[in-house]
């Protein structure tokens, strides 16, 4: 049955507990040559690595460096995909004609993973910047799409007949009235698409770059440099975390700001 | 009489082929070497169903892929619904998996591909190792969220009324979290598709991601297109699968819920 909750210090234990298991199973297979070390560095090795990666250079760049390069693309696609996902949900939201037209196409390019789209955006923009910032739209649009229409369609019709009752025009009816009612919707679409969008980066680097740190991680995979491997396994997953905690901060702050939360 | 929806959409589909037959074929606004023509798009597509491309049919490759993301979502899904309601039943459980399970949780599956590659190769294994890793959380996620979510008084009612162990697991636990054991399954599949697409493109022998990368490394657009098809089409059916067993087995609670 369901226990009652732990206290804080029963928690901590058992969290150390498990931990500790997993790091020194982790460790044990390592070492003890169950698995050859080349394959399955110890947990040490892998941050002595990532240290060690901080200056020195691997695939023509510094950790720090690939990671730059990284975020500098994840940032284009993840802009690009909020400049057209969040207007284009409220039009759909406003316009029945053009949420009927839109649908539709959406729902079905739904079913193609976005990662299926790297041929076709290695062939239109190339590999540099072009490309993965393709696969990063096609992976973070949907969710900014989809959560802009929900928060512009469901948005109290009260507010709607009221700026309409004032003669509210078209334009200022969105901008006004199904915008700023939509953001939080909104926000929480960005989070989802930030999540997407970083994982299809990966994606798209393992596949089609010159640089960043899934490049960096398929030149170590050749090289069969499995620290390497890890250390940017620890690098996207720490990266990834600071973009989702940042993101929620700033939802923490707009509901603040709201009163929809104390 | 259809719906306005259903018209529009037709409509949108029919103005949406005349403008691909007006652009490639009619105008040459866009070359062949950017986006197939419809005939391209036709020729590639028998091509591949009767000569084959890539070291096999269409058919040997999607289902090679087809067969890759059932295996690595059964395996994830039979490791994973447990573990969840394992973590939501017991809170020493929870507190123990947590931490791991935090550390693990940001690598996004697609970062576990070259690891993969690294240790299993370019053969089916590796595949299988990043979809169940990919599936995994989703599902692990989910039934564990799901237990959370019953409702106390249901659970009191159980024990006083002394049900064993294991009838309450299968009794109250499991359906009772269904409705969001499902939806993690959804997400599942969804990330065991992308998954298998991308370590497909990196390197396999087989499978629709090397129709893929194949296509590419030889700019062939209409081939591109085939492929691209192909992963959405069973996208497509295997959710509409997953969704008829959602249905199936959720169909006390459907009444409810409408």
């Amino acid at each position: 049955m369901i226990d009652r909750p732990l206290t804080l210090r029963e928690t901590m234990t058992h969290g150390l507990i498990g931990l500790g298991l997993f790091l020194a199973v982790w460790t044990f297979l390592s070492v003890s040559g169950y698995v050859p070390r080349q394959f399955l560095p110890t947990p040490l090795d892998v941050i002595a690595r990532f240290i060690q990666l901080l200056t020195n250079p691997f695939a023509g760049a510094t950790l720090p460096q690939h990671l730059l390069s990284s975020l500098q693309r994840y940032l284009c696609g993840m802009l690009l995909a909020a400049i057209v996902g969040i207007p284009l949900g409220l039009l759909m939201g406003w316009f029945r004609l053009l949420d009927d037209i839109v649908s539709p196409i959406f729902e079905g390019l739904r079913f193609i993973a976005p990662i299926a789209w790297v041929p076709f955006a290695a062939l239109w923009f190339g590999t540099g910047i072009g490309g993965p910032v393709m696969i990063i739209f096609a992976g973070a649009f949907p969710p900014c799409l989809i959560n802009t229409y929900r928060g512009a369609r469901f948005v109290d019709p009260q507010l709607i007949e009221a700026s309409q009752m004032l003669g509210t025009g078209h334009l200022r009816t969105i901008v006004e009235v199904l915008l700023p009612a939509s953001v939080p919707s909104i926000v929480a679409g960005l989070r989802v698409a930030a999540g997407l969008g970083w994982q299809s980066l990966v994606g798209a680097e393992l596949i089609v770059a010159a640089a960043g740190v899934g490049f960096m991680m398929v030149q170590a995979q050749a090289n069969v440099s499995t620290p390497t491997v890890m250390a940017g396994m620890v690098a996207i997953g720490i990266a990834g975390m600071l973009i989702d905690v940042l993101l929620r901060y700033g939802e923490t702050l707009i509901r603040r700001r709201r009163g929809l939360e104390a | 009489m259809i719906g306005r929806r259903t018209a529009i959409g037709f409509a949108t589909l029919a103005v949406l082929v005349l403008l691909w037959f007006a652009l490639t074929t009619w105008t040459g606004i866009v070359s062949a070497g950017r986006f197939p023509s419809p005939a391209d798009f036709w020729f590639s597509l028998v091509q591949i169903t009767t000569r084959g491309y890539a070291g096999g049919e269409l058919l040997t490759h999607a289902l090679h892929s087809l067969a890759l993301v059932v295996v690595g979502f059964l395996v994830a899904v039979t490791t994973g619904v447990p573990l969840g309601l394992w973590m939501g039943w017991s809170r020493r459980a929870e507190a123990a998996i947590n931490p791991v399970f935090l550390i693990i949780r940001p690598i996004p599956p697609l970062a576990w591909i070259p690891l993969a590659i690294l240790w299993l190769g370019l053969g089916d294994a590796a595949k299988i190792m990043v979809i169940w890793f990919a599936a995994f959380v989703p599902s692990v996620i989910n039934s564990f969220s799901g237990v959370r979510t019953i409702e106390r008084p249901i659970i009191e009612a159980a024990r006083m009324l002394g049900t064993p162990r294991w009838r309450f697991v299968t009794e109250i636990l499991v359906p009772a979290a269904a409705p969001m054991i499902f939806t993690g399954l959804r997400l599942s599949l969804q990330a065991a598709w992308t998954t298998l697409v991308a370590a497909e493109l990196v390197g396999a022998l087989v499978g629709l991601g090397l129709v893929l990368n194949m296509a590419q490394q030889d700019i062939y657009p209409g081939m591109i297109l085939v492929g691209m098809l192909a992963v959405g089409v069973l996208g497509f059916v295997t959710t509409w699968l997953l969704g008829g067993v959602e249905r199936r087995a959720l169909a006390w609670n459907m009444a409810a819920r409408n």
